[in-house]
């Protein structure tokens, strides 16, 4: 038998949800956005930011908490021999679905993780991303259970899982070489936000050390929000779940230690209060996740460990964020952007598409 | 001769559906599960269990693993 992955037991998965739980309102503490210790959908943005493919000038800054995950995922899978390189499943769909996930997740402010540390922070627009979340992923589920397929991967060379961690390597360089001026909107290529959430961080060497954490812990326990609903609706499975649970119920406790517990629906950080426009730009995210098998942080663990689908839906979600900031798009805390709604029209219209036509007849 | 699913290549939820639709089908004795990732190995060995099948067997084949589940 080949060797006991510990982290892939019940007990694994929820010790998993209580590390993240723990130390994402650690890291807002530190100086993170509020309720944003870790948000992987944020996080990307802001790097989109920093590299200047959108200009908002309140969401710049290259977040290494992200470099992490893919970096820590990469070192877990090489060490566990877990490093498949494998590429070819649909990838253009991977990307699309990147960008119209990432442009449902700024309608709410939020990835999944966020919308669990949110709620564990007293925001209750949190509730309706979350139920939002579920719609999308039980839609996903049907398609699922319909046939729905992206085909399979083909194992490749390992230079191409490389691609993905080497732009992430790349990336801090850049953070090294151009470190962030005080005051300053522009380090070298960088750009940085003076004010705002992008203004707003830890130390870069604790964020990355977390981030290295936090990848090496969820590739090892295949740690993924989406597949947690997923699971518990398609199958009634409550493995991933426990963690998804575990995760919430660390970060209230954390958050009430710290100090930064503040129930209400009003004035809660980086979110608004537009409750539909919180449902469906989470429900749009979701099923975004669920037709391309992960929610954004598992997807940067798959691109760790070598899956190239999986770096193309980052990439797209990357794109995606310059989109939403560019067509105003994204939310704000004043409320959805000017096109928001359009976007998320567009947005179900071509996951929709890609559910019904991507479809293995039965054998 | 047991049944075989072949579910390299697909990432899951495929794997398990493709387990389960096995199971559901035709109920075998016996059921060889063909899977090219660790997560997808731990998935089917959990949905199996699930659903009253114990796995005999777990072998390292090519890419990936061939995984030998039985009934009760």
């Amino acid at each position: 038998m080949p060797m006991k992955n510990v982290f892939a037991s019940r007990w694994g998965i929820v010790v998993v949800g209580a590390v993240i739980g723990i130390l994402a309102p650690v890291l807002q503490k530190l100086g993170n956005p509020g309720n944003m210790g870790i948000c992987v959908a944020c996080m990307e943005r802001d790097m989109a930011g920093a590299l200047g493919l959108h200009r908002a000038e309140v969401v710049q800054y290259m977040r290494p908490e992200i470099i992490g995950f893919v970096l820590g995922s990469l070192i877990a899978a090489y060490l566990f021999k877990e490093f498949r390189p494998r590429v070819g499943s649909a990838p253009i769909v991977r990307f699309i679905l990147g960008v119209f996930a990432m442009i449902g997740a700024l309608v709410f402010l939020g990835c999944p993780w966020r919308a669990m540390l949110r709620l564990a922070g007293g925001d209750g627009n949190a509730i309706l991303g979350l139920a939002g979340l579920a719609f999308g992923v039980w839609i996903g589920t049907l398609f699922l259970k319909n046939g729905y397929t992206l085909g399979r991967t083909q194992s490749t060379y390992a230079s191409v899982g490389w691609i993905l961690p080497l732009i992430m390597l790349g990336f801090l360089a850049l953070l090294f070489v151009f470190p962030q001026v005080p005051g300053e909107p522009k380090s070298g290529v960088l750009f940085y936000s003076v004010k705002g959430p992008g203004a707003m961080h830890a130390p870069v060497a604790l964020s990355l050390a977390v981030g290295l954490l936090v990848g090496f812990l969820a590739q090892r326990s295949r740690f993924c929000t989406m597949g947690a609903l997923r699971d518990l609706i398609l199958f009634r499975h409550t493995h991933l779940f426990s963690g998804f649970v575990s995760l919430i119920v660390f970060a209230f406790i954390t958050n009430l230690v710290l100090g930064q517990f503040k129930a209400g629906f009003e004035g809660q950080p980086v979110a608004h209060t537009q409750h539909l426009w919180n449902f469906l730009g989470m429900a749009l995210a979701g099923l975004a996740f669920a037709l391309a098998g992960g929610c954004p942080g598992r997807q940067l663990f798959l691109a760790g460990e070598g899956d190239g689908d999986a770096a193309v839906f980052v990439l797209g979600m990357i794109v995606g964020a310059a989109f939403s900031h560019n067509f105003g798009l994204a939310s704000s805390p004043q409320g959805i952007g000017p096109h928001g709604i359009a976007g998320l029209v567009v947005g179900f219209a071509v996951c929709l598409f890609i559910g019904l036509t991507m479809r293995k007849k039965a054998a | 001769m047991a049944t075989t699913v072949d579910a390299r290549g697909f990432s899951c939820p495929q794997p398990v559906l493709m387990t389960l639709e096995a199971i559901k089908k035709g109920s075998p004795q016996d059921l060889v599960v063909l899977v090219d990732t660790d997560t997808s190995k731990e998935n089917v060995m959990r949905a199996a269990q699930s659903q009253g099948y114990t796995v005999r067997d777990v072998a390292p084949e090519g890419e990936g693993y061939r995984i030998h589940i039985v009934k009760g």
